[in-house]
Formats: structure tokens, C-alpha cells, sequence
């Protein structure tokens, strides 16, 4: 019986990872354009010829 | 076939092109005439590469640019793909952006190693913009991601500070095609355009809520159940002490909003919706907590956060705004950043605000005069459709003055500032009252209303019930006070507006009718009064109707008469040359001469062709009768003889005919800027009981308005230009009229396209509908109410009826409003046409 008094918290605390998760995707902005980023899937496999340049660095957010 | 053409030159380039089926190979000669970059038809001997034809240099560019950095496949990703290059686009006309005043407000983010810059670029398109400006940096060293957000047009861009310029960064983009849309604007707004991180907050709120609601829940269904496991006290305390640790965030964070609007309705001493719920919800959350705490019971944790996840859900459902349209733009988005100032003969770009009073400008055919100025030299024919509502250009002389906002046609001038760009006369609309009142959102709202009776009838219940309880069993009477408050919290009914009107918006937002905000929508249920302004709203821009006066013209003489008016850029030239426009080539024009403000003439296959004003060629022929010498009339010499005249009468959009016919129920007026020429006709379209007014300038239109809705009337206003500013920012309603979505369009509260006008009586229809249906769901869920607070009242309120009832009420109304509301989107035919692109 008394596992359940360690079952009950973890699973809070599993539930509150996923929380976790759903903040961290507001913030990176998912949910403000959810339109761009089903166009982006389709040109993923399209990849420049002779010129392998990546980006010199990252986005900044704020 | 064109498109077919394109993917097969491309197999060519793209030797490894994924594509798994190739189309048949076209040699159709003919195509060939059409530019591999931009589409456009050109001629075969214009500029070359590789086999293929281009228009201009600039799409050339744009192509070896391409071909270079391995970025062909922008033209397989979509076979329109491909920008114009605009002529009249420089790239050395931008250092002014990297002044530190101008560069300070335009970019999001800048330190000594990286920059970062949100641009409107408004000529994305398809899929193969977003792929292209994505991999900007493989064309530019320096250049590093960029972000497009397609709906709103627009591209965040990241780049090295010490590397890239900010105005080579734009001079880039424009040589791609893709000029940024850089208004004066930009200047005064914070450097994010128009982001707001409100929706950000809501989700989080909406997350907090579920996370807390699924996990009590989860919690409660095996007590609700009976089950075993949870039947000793440890766990009991246990499972209470976390539901309540899940539920405080809840009331902290996401219910934070519904406090503070129910605190700023009882300083109004108003009894808003938002009242109710905060009593409720707090009175849930003590009365559990005080549960919890002394181990009577586990609470009513899971139904607390449950209602304000599905009140929640509401408002992000209704919040559902159109962000890539700005519904509150003035003047300073109307012009441009920049203009190009003469000094000392030399040409160079300047920042709006740099401008002052003496400095010499350069106005191109298609800009715009900036602030009220003089004319140095040059014909100016000035277009103030847009500020004035007067249909036709007006003539303008060296030393003539010329208001800001007039758009130049015709070839260049020079003028010089008599005043600041903030004191012109344009500018001078926006110190009216009615653009300096705040905008507050306003309580006086359908839902409020039924509050108010709501509110007072349930605390009398509550109040009524406590009494009883207090005389027959003492000991039920807080539980029966708090039961009735806890039940009675409007949860469906809160629910039951924001999702019938979020439902409108959208069947509207189908149809490229975009409302601000749900409260204009009940605003427009309540219309009686509709005023129309003319030019571009009634009458389209340049679809006039052309009738010719005089003897029937041959085949050939159209001919002539269409090669003479495609070289000129005058709007009635323009008009003439495409209704002229016939199967045959145009003929060759010789020694065209062009008297800016008379008229065009040239000796066209050998026939002397002249054509223009009354006045401008009386003195060459006889015969002009006199009905036509005034109005819009362009009149055709033919070698020395009179031909006759083309009458241009600014042509209604089609079937405003019929919509004025359906609104007749409505006090109709009409306010345009344009003389009184075209009384007659509106007269007959109108009727007798409508009331027509000529010659008005922003501040009448705006006072017209006023003075009807001073007599009580509610009025909707429509119109287009900057010049109905005054008039839509007075009125209830206003309704601004674009040609293209994300054009420039004055402060407003519905954006329509032009092409739903004609619609606009099936709107109106619509919206009483939706208002009709948020009653009807309001009746719903009191029903809902009436049964929980009879057992609330009994004093039987148990926590599972509560778990049960609460979201079967709020779900049932829910679906009650979306299906209804759609349901009536498509009987009064807003819904079932095809959805328009955007």
C-alpha cells in the first residue's frame, strides 16, 4: 500500500515534465506560426547543389 | 502550358530534381517569349543565359545570383515563383538606414557580433519564397538564419553586426525581389512589429489549467468510482494535499485575469460576467482547501481547474484574431520611409524625419508628396484619389502648392517642403477628437447585459437558501451558500458567447471579411444606419466604363487609338488602352508628344492622332459639342477631323445595384470627395430617401457621422481611402474597403476585400444571426444553471454531480454555438461560396 504514496507524486511529477514541455514550446514561439513551419517540412529534402555553407551562427531570441 | 514549360527547362538544370514523373518536353516557340524569372511576356532578343529569355537585367541577377549559390531549385518549388524586379529599384538608395537614429528603431535585437531584423516583405508568396529567404545566408556571407512567418508576410533575419550592413541586407533582399515594405511607421513603433506576447500568456494560462484539471481528475474519478486504493486516510490526505498544490497555480496564474476584470467591472459598478465567476471560483477554491486542510472531504479541485480550462479554451478560441492585419494604422503607414532628396543637384535618400522645412525633393512617377510642399519644376498631375476621394488627377504648375498624401503620375518633379511632414494638412485629420478619445474595450457588451439580471438573481438564491437552511438545519446553510455560488458560476454561459463569436469570425474570415474583435460583431447586429463613400468603395478604382460619343470607330481606328494610349501612364490613357485592346499588334508610334494636363499626340501607321481635352484641341478642329466639353472626357482627333469622345464615368462595382436594393431597410448615405457630376446617377441608383452628399473633405464626412449618431442612430461606415479616416474611426462600425489583403487601409474595425461589397447585406444578416444565437446559448446554459442550483439550494450538491455537470453544460453549449453558428454561416450564404485565396 504504501508504494502508492510513492506512485501518486511521481506521476505528478512525470505530468509536471510535460508541463515543463508545453512552456518551453510557448516560449520558442510554436504556437504563434503554425502555418510557415508545415511549408518548411516540404522543401526539408531540398538541398543546394556544390555549396555546403551552413549557418555562421544561430538565432537570437530575446 | 507556361507552367508545363518551366518544370521541363528545369529537368535540365536539375539534373537530380526529385521529382519522380517528368512531363513531356515542350518546344513551344511561342512560350519561349515569357521570362524564365518572373513570367512576364518579353521579346526574344532581350537578355540571355543558358538557353533561357528574361525581361530585365534585374531578373537576370536574380537567376545567375541563384544558379550560383546552388539555389535553382526555387524555381521547381513553385513554377510562379519568381518576382518582377521593380525598374525604379536602386540598390545604393538605402545608406540611410544604417544611420544609428533610423537603424535603432527598425531592429529587434542588435549587439557588437549579431543583429537581428523583422521585415514585411510583401512579395511572399509560395512556398518557394519561404525556401529561398530560409537560405539567404548561402548567398551572403554574414547573413545567418532567417525566419518567415508566411501569413504575415514576414522575415526575421539575423546577421553579423561587424560584416553586413543593415542597408545591404535590404539592398539583398530587394535585388531578389523581395523589397522590404519600410513605412514611416516603423519609426515610432516598437521594434517588433506589431508582436504581442498577450496569446503567449493565454496558452501558458491554458496549459497551467489542463496540467492541473487532468491530473485532479485523474485523482477524483477513483474516489467518484469507489475504488479501494485510495481508501486510507494517508493516501486521502495525500491525494487532497497534492489537488491542492495542482490547483494554486491555477488560481494564481490562470485565473489572474478574470480578478482583475471583475474588479474593473464593480469600479465601473457594473456586475459583469467576469463578477460571478471570480466569486465562484474563489468560493471553490476556499471551500475545498478548507476540505483539504481539516480532512472532511477531497474538494471540488478537479471541477475548479476544469472551469477555467474550458473557460480558458474560450477566450484563446475568440482570441483567434487576424494579427497579420493591422485594423489601426494612420498616415505614417501610409508613407514611406524614405524620399529622395535633392542636394546640390545630388540625389541621395533621406529618412522622413530627417526632412525639413526648404529641403528639395525628387518625387518619381508613383510616389508619393510626403508633406505639403511647392512644385519647383516638372508636370505635376497629382492623384489624391486616396486622401480626397476625387476621382480624377489634377493638373498642377511650377509654384502650384501640393497637399501631402497626393500620389504623382506622369513623369518626375521636384518640389520643395513649405511644412513639416507632421503639420501637413493630411496630417492634420489625425488632431480630431475622435482620433485622440481612448479606445477602451468597452463593458457595455451583450454578455454584461444579461450579467447585470444573472448576478443579482443568483446571490438572492444564495442569500434566500443560507436563510432557510439556517431555520430548519443550521449546519447545511454555508454548505448550501457556498453550493449555489459554486454552481452558479456562469461557466457556459461565460463560454457560450466568445465561442459563437469566435465561430463568426472565422465564416467571415473565410470570405476575406476581417472583424477586429467579437465586439464589433455585436456592434454590427445593432446597425441602422449605413453611410457609403464613393470612390474605391461604391465606384472601382480604374474599372471604369468607357463609352465612345461620335461615329462608330473602325477595327483600324482602334487600332491607332490603342497604340497612342499604351505609351502614356495617364489614368484615362491607361483605360482607353485596354478597353481599346484588340486581337491585332499594336502599330508603330512616331514623334508621341505628351502635354501633360491636355492630351497625347503622335503619328501613328502614318495617321496624325491627337488626343486630349476639349480646350487642348479646340483650337485645332471644330465640332466639339458642347455636352462634352466638361467631366471626364477624353476627346479623338483623327488627321485634323473630329472623331468623337470617350466618356470614362467612374463605373460601380458590380451588383452594388442589387446590395442597394437589400438595404433598404437602413437609412443609406453617400459622402464622396468628387464633385456633383455623377448626382444624377446615384440618385436613380439610391432612391429618393438616401441622402447624397458631394464635395466633402475628411472633417465633414467625420462631423456627418457624428451628427447621425448624435440623432441615436448606429452607424456603419464604409469607405477606403485616408480620407474616410476621420469618418470610420467615428462611426460604430467602421468598414474599410482594400483591393488586396495587407494594402494599406486606414484605422477601421472590419477589413473587407472590394469584391465582398457587393455582400455586404448578407453580413449584416449574418451578424444579427450570431447575436440571436449567443442569446439562445445563453438560455442553454441558464437551464443548466436552474437544474444545479435547484440541488445546490436542496443542499445535495455533491462533488461528482459537480464533476459531471460542469462540463457537460460548458461542452454541450459549446457545440450548441459552433454547429448553429455555422449552420446559419451557410444559410445566409456567407459560408457556402469557395473560400477566396489570400
Amino acid at each position: 500500500m504504501s508504494v502508492i504514496l510513492l506512485l501518486i507524486p511521481l506521476s505528478v511529477l512525470f505530468a509536471a515534465m510535460f508541463l515543463a514541455a508545453f512552456i518551453w514550446a510557448v516560449r520558442s514561439g510554436q504556437f504563434e506560426d503554425t502555418c510557415t513551419p508545415s511549408m518548411r517540412l516540404l522543401t526539408d529534402d531540398r538541398q543546394p547543389k556544390e555549396n555546403s555553407k551552413s549557418p555562421t551562427f544561430k538565432k537570437h531570441s530575446k | 502550358m507556361f507552367s508545363s514549360l518551366i518544370v521541363t527547362e528545369l529537368q535540365s538544370i536539375n539534373d537530380s530534381s526529385t521529382s519522380a514523373e517528368k512531363p513531356p518536353r515542350h518546344e513551344d516557340k511561342a512560350a519561349q517569349t515569357h521570362c524564365f524569372h518572373c513570367g512576364t511576356r518579353c521579346s526574344r532578343d532581350s537578355f540571355r543565359r543558358e538557353g533561357r529569355v528574361f525581361c530585365c537585367q534585374g531578373c537576370l541577377s536574380v537567376f545567375e545570383l541563384l544558379t550560383e549559390n546552388g539555389l535553382t531549385d526555387f524555381y521547381t518549388l513553385d513554377h510562379h515563383a519568381g518576382v518582377k524586379i521593380s525598374s525604379d529599384f536602386a540598390p545604393e538608395k538605402f545608406p540611410y538606414l544604417d544611420e544609428p537614429s533610423v537603424r535603432e528603431k527598425l531592429v529587434d535585437f542588435s549587439d557588437s557580433k549579431t543583429t537581428r531584423v523583422t521585415f514585411r516583405l510583401p512579395a511572399i508568396h509560395c512556398i518557394a519564397c519561404v525556401w529561398l529567404l530560409e537560405n539567404l545566408f548561402r548567398v551572403r556571407e554574414g547573413i545567418g538564419q532567417t525566419q518567415v512567418n508566411f501569413l504575415r508576410k514576414e522575415a526575421a533575419i539575423s546577421f553579423e553586426t561587424g560584416k553586413v550592413k543593415l542597408s545591404e541586407v535590404v539592398a539583398l533582399l530587394g535585388s531578389l525581389g523581395y523589397e522590404p515594405d519600410l513605412k514611416f511607421a516603423d519609426l515610432d513603433s516598437a521594434p517588433e512589429i506589431g508582436r504581442s506576447t498577450a496569446p503567449r500568456k493565454l496558452w501558458m494560462q491554458l496549459g497551467v489549467a489542463g496540467f492541473a484539471f487532468g491530473n485532479n481528475m485523474l485523482f477524483s474519478i477513483s474516489i467518484y468510482l469507489g475504488l479501494d486504493a485510495f481508501h486510507g486516510p494517508s493516501v486521502q490526505r495525500l491525494v487532497g494535499y497534492i489537488s491542492l498544490l495542482l490547483a494554486l497555480p491555477v488560481l494564481l496564474y490562470s485565473a489572474q485575469d478574470y480578478f482583475r476584470l471583475a474588479w474593473t467591472g464593480l469600479k465601473h459598478r457594473l456586475l459583469t460576467i467576469e463578477v460571478p465567476i471570480a466569486a465562484g471560483i474563489l468560493v471553490i477554491f476556499a471551500q475545498s482547501a478548507f476540505e483539504v486542510v481539516t480532512g472532511r472531504g477531497e474538494g471540488y479541485f478537479d471541477s475548479f481547474a476544469g472551469l477555467l480550462f474550458f473557460l480558458l479554451c474560450g477566450r484563446l478560441f475568440q482570441q483567434k484574431t487576424y494579427s497579420r492585419l493591422a485594423f489601426d494604422r494612420d498616415f505614417k503607414s501610409f508613407f514611406p520611409l524614405a524620399i529622395t532628396r535633392l542636394v546640390d543637384g545630388r540625389k541621395e535618400s533621406e529618412s522622413l524625419s530627417q526632412l525639413t522645412v526648404g529641403d528639395r525633393l525628387l518625387i518619381r512617377s508613383g510616389e508619393l508628396v510626403p508633406a505639403d510642399s511647392r512644385l519647383i519644376s516638372g508636370q505635376g498631375l497629382i492623384d489624391y484619389s486616396f486622401v480626397t476621394g476625387e476621382a480624377d488627377p489634377i493638373v498642377k504648375e511650377a509654384g502650384d502648392h501640393l497637399y501631402a498624401g497626393g500620389r504623382q503620375i506622369g513623369s518626375s518633379i521636384e518640389v520643395q517642403i513649405t511644412k513639416a511632414v507632421s503639420q501637413s494638412y493630411l496630417t492634420s485629420l489625425w488632431n480630431q477628437d475622435a482620433f485622440t478619445k481612448p479606445t477602451d474595450a468597452s463593458l457595455d457588451t451583450l454578455i454584461n447585459r444579461y450579467s447585470q439580471r444573472f448576478t443579482k438573481i443568483i446571490l438572492a438564491i444564495a442569500v434566500v437558501s443560507a436563510v432557510f437552511w439556517a431555520f430548519v438545519q443550521p449546519s447545511l446553510s454555508l454548505k448550501a451558500l457556498t453550493s449555489v455560488l459554486i454552481v452558479a458560476c456562469p461557466c457556459a454561459l461565460a463560454i457560450a458567447a466568445p465561442f459563437t463569436m469566435g465561430t463568426a469570425i472565422r465564416v467571415l474570415g473565410r470570405r476575406n471579411i476581417f472583424v477586429k474583435n467579437a465586439e464589433v460583431l455585436e456592434r454590427l447586429a445593432q446597425v441602422d444606419s449605413i453611410v457609403f463613400d464613393k470612390t474605391g468603395t461604391l465606384t472601382a478604382a480604374g474599372a471604369a466604363s468607357i463609352q465612345f460619343e461620335g461615329l462608330a470607330l473602325s477595327i483600324d481606328e482602334l487600332r491607332f487609338v490603342h497604340s497612342l494610349t499604351r505609351h502614356s501612364t495617364h489614368p484615362y490613357a491607361v483605360r482607353i488602352s485596354a478597353a481599346t485592346c484588340t486581337e491585332n499588334d499594336s502599330l508603330e508610334v512616331r514623334s508621341f508628344l505628351e502635354t501633360p494636363g491636355c492630351g497625347i499626340e503622335a503619328n501613328v501607321g502614318g495617321r496624325e492622332i491627337a488626343m486630349g481635352s476639349a480646350e487642348w484641341l479646340a483650337s485645332r478642329v471644330e465640332g466639339i459639342p458642347d455636352a462634352l466639353k466638361s467631366g471626364s472626357v477624353v476627346h479623338l482627333v483623327l488627321d485634323d477631323e473630329y472623331r468623337g469622345a470617350f466618356v470614362l464615368a467612374s463605373a460601380l462595382r458590380s451588383d452594388v445595384q442589387q446590395l442597394i436594393a437589400q438595404l433598404s431597410g437602413y437609412e443609406l448615405s453617400l459622402l464622396s470627395g468628387d464633385n456633383e457630376k455623377e448626382r444624377p446617377s446615384f440618385e436613380r441608383l439610391f432612391g429618393s430617401s438616401a441622402h447624397l452628399n458631394f464635395n466633402q473633405s475628411p472633417a465633414t464626412k467625420l462631423e456627418y457621422v457624428r451628427a447621425l449618431q448624435e440623432s441615436g442612430r448606429k452607424v456603419m461606415m464604409v469607405g477606403d481611402g485616408l480620407n474616410d479616416a476621420g469618418a470610420l474611426k467615428q462611426s460604430d462600425v467602421g468598414v474599410a474597403v482594400v483591393e488586396s489583403i495587407g494594402a494599406f487601409s486606414p484605422a477601421s474595425d472590419i477589413i473587407v476585400c472590394a469584391s465582398v461589397v457587393p455582400h455586404l447585406a448578407s453580413v449584416l444578416k449574418f451578424s444579427k444571426g450570431a447575436v440571436r444565437i449567443v442569446r439562445l446559448s445563453f438560455v442553454l446554459s441558464s437551464l443548466y444553471n436552474v437544474v444545479g442550483v435547484a440541488i445546490a439550494a436542496a443542499g445535495l450538491l455533491a462533488p461528482i454531480v459537480c464533476a459531471i455537470l460542469m462540463p457537460l453544460s460548458s461542452i454541450s453549449v459549446v457545440a450548441f454555438a459552433c454547429l448553429t453558428t455555422a449552420w446559419w454561416g451557410r444559410r445566409s450564404g456567407i459560408a457556402n461560396a469557395d473560400p477566396i485565396a489570400t
